[in-house]
C-alpha cells in the first residue's frame, strides 16, 4: 500500500491519535494501543539550518507551548555559543523565567479549564455537544470568564517577553533580544482589573478548591482511573525544590526510590534511552538503568510533584503538603491527580510571575553573553506536559548537523498507552458495544497527560481520534472515527 | 531648475528633469512598490514590481524618466493585480518559510506580500532545492530565498572596487554566488550593509539572527510604502 507523508506548517506534534484495541473470541481485549499516526520530521529539516534559527523554527512543533520549545531549543544553543547554565545575565535569566512561568501559567489554564474540566463538570457521559468549554460558559459563566481570562494573562506575559503570544522570537543564543519596560512590569501589576497578577493567584487558588471539592466528592473516580505504578522523572533544582525552567535529572521508582539524582542534563544520552517500535512514529524512552521492560516513566505535573522534594512559593507549598499527606508522602500515581498536581503548579506559576515582576533585574539592558563556542549543545525545560529534551551539534560553519528532541509526549509514550490499556480493561472489555462515553473515557485518559493532539486548529475537545475494535481474526468489529 | 508637470492617477505632480517615475513619484507622496530598485544603485527594472501603464504602454517605473505631461497609471485594478501576481511569482519560486527566517518583519517582500493582500498564491510552489552557502566567515547565503534581484551584486564591492557577489548562468539558472576570497575580507560594517541591501533573508550575518525584538522592526506597525504615504520617506 502507498504512503503518503505531509509536512504542513499546520500540522502539530501528534495530531492525530488512533487507538486499537483487540479482542479474543470471548470478546475480552487482549491487547490496546494508542498510536500516534503523523510524521513530524523537525529532527531532519532542521539540519543544514543557522543555528540561531533554531529556537525559533523548531518552536512551530507546538502552538500550545511553543515558549518550551523555544526556550529548551535556546539553552541548547547557549551551550554552542559559550553561555550555557549559570553564564547568562541575571535580565536575560529572568526574562526567560518570567516567559515561561507565563506559558506554564497558560497552558495549565487552557489545559485544565479548556480541555479537561468539561468531562468533571459536565460528566464524562454528557452530550459531546456540551460537554466542552462551551457548555462550561453555560455551566457556570463566571468559572469559564476566569479561565479565559488566566489564558489571556498568560499569554499577555509571553507577548511581553517574546514579542508574540504564539511564536514569538525572545529568546536568542546567549540571552534574550528584550527586557520588560516599567510600563509592561505595571500592567501585570496594577492591571486593569481584573488582570493582575494578585487576583491570577487568588483565581488559581479557587481552582484548586474546585478541584479538590470535584475530588471529595468523586473520590472513587478520581483515585482509581487509570492508577497504575510507574517511575516518574523530571528535572528539579539542585537543592531538590520544583523547577520548570532549569535543574538537574531526576528519578524517581513507584515507590520513590531514587533512580537518577543530580545527572547533569548534558550527559542525558548516557542515563535516557528511546525505543522505537514499528507500530507508531513515536519514540518509547525509557530510563537505561533499568532497562527498556521495566525502564518507563511519566513526566509532567504529576511526575514533577512526585519527584520535587518541595515548592519554593509559599501558597502552592502549602498546597503540595496537603497533595502529598493524600499519598502519605509517597508517590502518587493516579492519574486523575494529574490535574490536581497541574493546578498546584499553576498557583506556583502565578506566585513566581509575582516574584519575577518585582525584580529590577527585568529593567537591566545586558541582554547577551556569548564565550567559547562548542561543536553541542543540550537544553531541558519542563514542558506544560513534562520534561523537554533539545540535543543539536553544529559545525564550524554554524550549521546544525543533528538534531534530537524528546518531547514530553514521546516521554509520556509508554503511560499513555498504559493509561488507555487501563480504559480499555476496565471500561471496554466485554461490552458489545462502544459508546460515545466510553470513547470519551480513552480520550479523559489520553488528556489528563496531554491534550495537544486537539492543538491548534482542531476544535476544542475534538480530538481526532479513531477507535477500533479488532476480533481475533483481525476483522474490525467496530471502528468509531472523531 | 525647470520642473516638468505630470500626473500620477490623475494627481498632479512635479518633477525635476531625469528623474525616474518611481523617484518623482516619491517626492510626490506616491508610492510605487519596488523591489529590485535600491537607493544609490543605478536601476535595471529586472523585477517589474513597479510596472506602470503610460498612454496604454506596460513600463518599468524604476528606469523610465518623467516626461512633460505624462499621465501615469499606478493604481489601477488591473495593474495591482499584475504586481501581486508577480509577488506571488517570487513566493512559489523559492523556499519562502517567513515564520523562522530571521528578515521577517524587516523583508520587503512580506512587506510587499502583507501589502497587496497575499493570502494563498495562484501559482503552485516549485519547491526548488538550492545549497546555503555557509562558507564565509560573517555571512550566510541563503539561496532559498534570493529573488535574483541582483542588488547585492550591484551594490556590495571589495575595498578594490571588486564585486563580492556574481550572478552565474542565466534566466531561471540563475544563482547567486559569493567570492569567497573577498567574503573573508569582510569587515563587520560591510557584512551589515550586504544584509541590508538584500530585500529578502538571502544574506544573512551570522550570529546576529532575532538580535531585533518583535515590534522594533521595519514593517511590525505600517505596511510597506507607509513612510512614502506619508511624506516621511526618504
Amino acid at each position: 500500500m502507498g504512503q503518503k507523508i505531509t509536512i504542513e506548517p499546520v500540522t502539530r506534534v501528534e495530531g492525530h491519535g488512533k487507538v486499537t484495541i483487540r479482542l479474543d473470541d470471548a470478546g475480552k481485549v487482549t491487547q490496546s494501543r494508542f498510536h500516534v499516526v503523523e510524521f513530524r520530521g523537525f529532527e531532519r529539516f532542521v539540519q543544514g539550518r543557522p543555528y540561531w534559527e533554531a529556537p525559533v523554527l523548531v518552536q512551530r512543533l507546538c502552538g500550545i507551548c511553543p515558549v518550551s520549545h523555544h526556550l529548551a531549543s535556546a539553552k541548547a544553543m547557549d551551550v554552542i555559543v559559550g553561555a550555557g547554565p549559570g553564564k547568562l545575565t541575571a535580565t536575560a535569566e529572568k526574562m526567560r523565567r518570567l516567559m515561561h512561568y507565563g506559558q506554564m501559567f497558560q497552558s495549565h489554564a487552557l489545559h485544565f479549564f479548556y480541555l479537561a474540566s468539561p468531562d468533571f463538570l459536565l460528566g464524562m457521559d454528557a452530550d459531546p455537544a456540551v460537554r466542552n468549554v462551551i457548555g462550561l460558559i453555560a455551566l457556570d459563566k463566571e468559572l469559564a470568564t476566569r479561565a479565559v481570562l488566566m489564558r489571556k494573562f498568560g499569554q499577555e506575559i509571553i507577548l511581553a517577553t517574546a514579542g508574540k503570544k504564539i511564536h514569538g522570537t525572545g529568546a536568542i543564543p546567549g540571552g534574550i533580544n528584550k527586557n520588560l519596560s516599567p510600563e509592561e512590569r505595571d500592567r501585570f501589576l496594577k492591571g486593569p482589573d481584573p488582570l493582575t497578577i494578585d487576583r491570577m493567584i487568588e483565581w488559581s487558588q479557587a481552582a484548586i478548591d474546585l478541584f479538590r471539592d470535584y475530588h471529595r466528592k468523586n473520590k472513587d473516580l478520581v483515585d482509581r482511573f487509570a492508577e497504575f505504578p510507574s517511575n516518574h522523572l523530571s528535572l528539579v533544582r539542585k537543592d531538590g525544590a520544583l523547577d520548570f525552567y532549569h535543574g538537574c535529572l531526576r528519578a524517581v521508582d513507584a515507590d520513590g526510590r531514587k533512580v537518577l539524582d543530580d545527572v547533569d542534563y548534558q550527559d542525558y544520552v548516557k542515563h535516557i534511552g528511546e525505543e522505537t517500535r514499528s507500530w507508531s512514529y513515536m519514540k518509547f524512552p525509557y530510563l537505561r538503568a533499568l532497562g527498556k521492560e521495566d525502564g518507563w516513566y511519566r513526566v509532567g505535573p504529576l511526575a514533577r510533584l512526585n519527584t520535587c522534594d518541595y515548592i519554593p512559593s509559599p501558597l502552592a507549598q502549602k498546597e503540595f503538603e496537603t497533595y502529598k499527606a493524600y499519598t502519605d508522602g509517597k508517590p502518587n500515581n493516579m492519574s486523575l491527580h494529574s490535574h490536581w498536581a497541574r493546578l498546584i503548579e499553576l498557583l506556583h506559576s502565578a506566585e513566581v510571575i509575582k516574584e519575577l515582576l518585582l525584580d529590577k533585574d527585568l529593567q537591566g539592558t545586558k541582554l547577551v553573553k556569548k564565550g567559547r563556542r562548542a561543536p553541542e549543545g543540550i537544553g531541558l525545560v519542563e514542558a506544560p506536559r513534562g520534561t523537554l529534551f533539545h540535543h543539536y551539534r553544529v559545525n564550524d560553519d554554524d550549521q546544525i548537523t543533528m538534531a534530537n528532541l524528546i518531547v514530553s509526549t514521546t516521554n509520556n509514550n509508554e503511560p499513555m498507552n498504559r493509561a488507555v490499556n487501563w480504559v480499555a480493561m476496565n471500561v471496554l472489555s466485554e461490552k458489545p458495544e462502544i459508546t460515545e462515553g466510553m470513547l470519551n473515557r480513552v480520550e479523559v485518559a489520553i488528556r489528563a497527560y496531554d491534550p495537544c493532539l486537539s492543538c491548534a486548529t482542531h476544535a476544542l475537545g475534538r480530538m481526532p481520534l479513531e477507535v477500533a475494535l479488532v476480533d481475533a481474526a483481525g476483522r474490525v468489529l467496530q471502528r468509531k472515527v472523531r | 531648475m525647470s520642473e516638468i508637470r505630470f500626473t500620477i492617477d490623475g494627481k498632479a505632480c512635479l518633477a525635476e528633469r531625469g528623474q525616474t517615475i518611481v523617484e518623482a513619484a516619491k517626492a510626490n507622496g506616491v508610492y510605487i512598490p519596488v523591489l529590485c530598485n535600491y537607493e544609490a544603485l543605478k536601476p535595471v527594472g529586472s523585477c517589474r514590481i513597479c510596472t506602470v501603464r503610460v498612454a496604454g504602454r506596460y513600463m518599468a517605473s524604476c528606469t523610465q524618466p518623467v516626461t512633460e505631461g505624462m499621465a501615469v497609471e499606478n493604481t489601477a485594478p488591473d495593474l495591482e493585480d499584475m504586481r501581486k501576481s508577480l509577488i506571488e511569482m517570487l513566493f512559489v519560486e523559492g523556499n519562502h518559510f517567513c515564520p523562522s527566517c530571521e528578515k521577517s518583519g524587516n523583508c520587503e517582500l512580506q512587506a510587499l506580500g502583507y501589502r497587496y493582500k497575499m493570502m494563498v498564491p495562484r501559482f503552485p510552489y516549485l519547491w526548488p532545492g538550492r545549497a546555503l552557502l555557509a562558507g564565509s566567515p560573517l555571512l550566510m547565503l541563503e539561496r532559498n530565498r534570493c529573488v535574483q534581484c541582483l542588488r547585492c551584486v550591484r551594490g556590495i564591492t571589495s575595498k578594490a572596487g571588486r564585486k563580492v557577489f556574481a550572478a552565474v548562468e542565466r534566466g531561471p539558472h540563475v544563482t547567486i554566488e559569493i567570492d569567497p576570497k573577498l567574503a573573508a575580507k569582510l569587515s563587520e560594517e560591510e557584512a551589515r550593509r550586504a544584509m541590508d541591501i538584500c530585500p529578502v533573508g538571502a544574506i544573512l550575518r551570522k550570529e546576529k539572527g532575532f538580535a531585533l525584538p518583535i515590534g522594533q522592526r521595519k514593517f511590525d506597525h505600517t505596511p510597506i510604502g507607509s513612510d512614502i504615504e506619508k511624506g516621511t520617506g526618504r
